[in-house]
């Protein structure tokens, strides 16, 4: 377990030395999205139309936060991850389309995402799930907000963050998926389960 | 001071100390996960948890931005005064909360899909009702988060298989979930009644601190035995593999129907939250979970 500290735009380069298990720390510049950023994301894309920034090398953060505004700022009061198997139909596309490096969410992500993570080298690092205020406090700035027309949750936060993590690499851009093996691991485990209640498979 | 008011502002604090506050038995549970857990994803998750429970304290912040669904369980004692008042003032404390405190507003109409924008709704805060002697309210809140309410499963499980059945049952909701109801949780059992009592019962025993044994002796070998064996999963902190996957399994039943066994397992995230305090005949406030130095008047208060 090596622990990483890279700040955005983040290279190629940079993302192929990750590997699952190593924790990584991201400085620079993430932006939330959850379904109907990504939904509309992609559209846009098809359309050929402009997307309010440039994704290029940026870390990307399923995240449905709480926000305040005092006055004419935005502040992050709880910001933590959100499940993200929701967004396994858009990220590859995603990815591919927009050269974002960094998907933070929890509870992992499937085969499309993990191939593309290793075909355009991108990373999946899995935030603690409900250490919101953990994130909100790596949260510096909220530099704007984009898209609001689809309500807080749902909207593009665009955020300034230093040292956010810790974000463990849950899927690497070497083809790896700790969820995966996780799973696999568990199958083989219910059997020694089963046996020490003493019941039948 | 009016019966409204006094539930309404104790209400509101125990929805305050809850979503920011975790029990100090749940703390205590979560500090013991972090000692023993031995896989290197595992600890960084347990430590994250413990720093975000910390920040959350310094801050004076809800520990999840999912603050839940506001579930309440009242003990009104039969010879209190106003209990019609009470449920109007357990909707006026959680609209409060949601401005106040903050909450993320979390009640949705399931037709319209219209977010009430204030944590209310038709049945929501839900309220179970219990009547006991005396001239106390007991009032505890439970916000219970989306994830792992998610993972709950009820079953009409063989009555000739008895509790083996129920043994793989709950072993069987735990590899499924899975990383999903944000790992190590606890497990409320219930077992028996029918299908609506079985999960009733299995969410009421969420309730129970962890440092409180079963009062069965049989029922905590029992407890012990399942917890014991999910933990064999290597499910792990937030699924990233390890051993601490449940902290606690609290079990609970009621005699059943011959030809009938339900069986009810309902998650609690490991932001395990709830807050209780009892209000006297005089009006006077006594919170039970949590350490109250101050409660001043407008609602704010010190721990």
């Amino acid at each position: 377990m090596a622990v990483y500290k890279f700040k955005t735009p983040i290279s190629e380069e940079e993302i192929r030395k990750l590997k699952v298990n190593d924790v990584l720390y991201v400085s620079g510049t993430m932006f939330t999205a959850r379904d109907q950023a990504h939904k509309r994301a992609l559209e846009y894309f098809k359309q050929g139309k402009p997307l309010p920034l440039s994704l290029e090398g940026l870390a990307v953060f399923h995240c449905g936060p709480i926000v305040k505004k005092k006055e004419d700022r935005w502040t992050i009061v709880a910001a933590g991850p959100t499940t993200s198997t929701r967004m396994e139909i858009f990220e590859d596309e995603f990815i591919k389309n927009f050269k974002v490096k960094v998907v933070i969410g929890k509870g992992g992500m499937g085969k499309r995402t993990t191939e593309a993570m290793a075909k355009y080298g991108a990373v999946y690092g899995a935030f603690t799930g409900g250490a919101a205020i953990l994130a909100a406090k790596a949260i510096k700035n909220v530099r704007t907000v984009e898209w609001l027309d689809l309500g807080m949750p749902e909207a593009m936060w665009i955020l300034e963050v230093e040292e956010f993590g810790p974000l463990a690499i849950a899927i690497d851009s070497h083809g790896d998926n700790l969820f995966e093996d996780v799973k696999r691991k568990v199958e083989e485990n219910k059997q020694r389960v089963y046996q020490k209640l003493g019941l039948s498979p | 001071m009016e019966t409204l008011s006094i539930v309404e502002d104790v209400a509101f604090n125990l929805i305050k100390q809850a979503v920011i506050y975790l029990p100090e038995d749940v703390k205590q549970a979560l500090r013991k996960a972090y000692a023993e857990e031995t896989s290197d994803a595992g600890r960084t998750q347990l430590k994250a948890i413990l720093d975000n429970i910390e920040l959350a304290e310094k801050y004076q912040a809800p520990i999840c931005q999912d603050t839940g669904t506001i579930i309440f369980y009242v003990k009104a004692g039969a010879k209190a005064k106003d209990l019609d008042k009470i449920e109007a003032a357990l909707i006026k404390a959680t609209r409060r909360a949601t401005v106040e405190v903050p909450i993320r507003p979390n009640a949705v109409n399931p037709f319209t899909q219209k977010n009430s924008g204030d944590n209310t709704g038709r049945l929501i805060p839900w309220i179970n009702w219990e009547i006991v002697p005396g001239d106390e309210i007991e009032m505890t809140v439970l916000p219970k988060g989306g994830g792992a309410e998610n993972t709950c499963v009820m079953g009409m499980l063989v009555p000739g298989e008895g509790i083996m059945g129920v043994k793989k049952f709950v072993v069987d909701a735990v590899i499924k979930a899975g990383a999903k109801p944000c790992p190590p949780n606890i497990l409320g059992v219930g077992i028996g009644g029918g299908s609506d009592i079985a999960m009733k019962i299995a969410k009421k025993a969420l309730l129970r601190p962890l440092n409180v044994s079963n009062p069965d002796p049989e029922i905590t070998k029992l407890e012990k035995e399942i917890l014991e064996a999910v933990n064999m999963t290597g499910i792990g902190p937030m699924g990233l593999g390890g051993k601490i996957t449940i902290l606690s399994v609290n079990i609970d039943y009621a005699y059943r129907h011959p030809a009938s066994y339900p069986a009810a397992v309902a998650f609690n995230c490991w932001a395990a939250r709830r807050a209780s305090a009892r209000i006297s005949a005089d009006g006077t406030a006594e919170y039970l979970t949590h350490k109250v130095s101050e409660v001043k008047q407008n609602g704010c208060l010190q721990i």
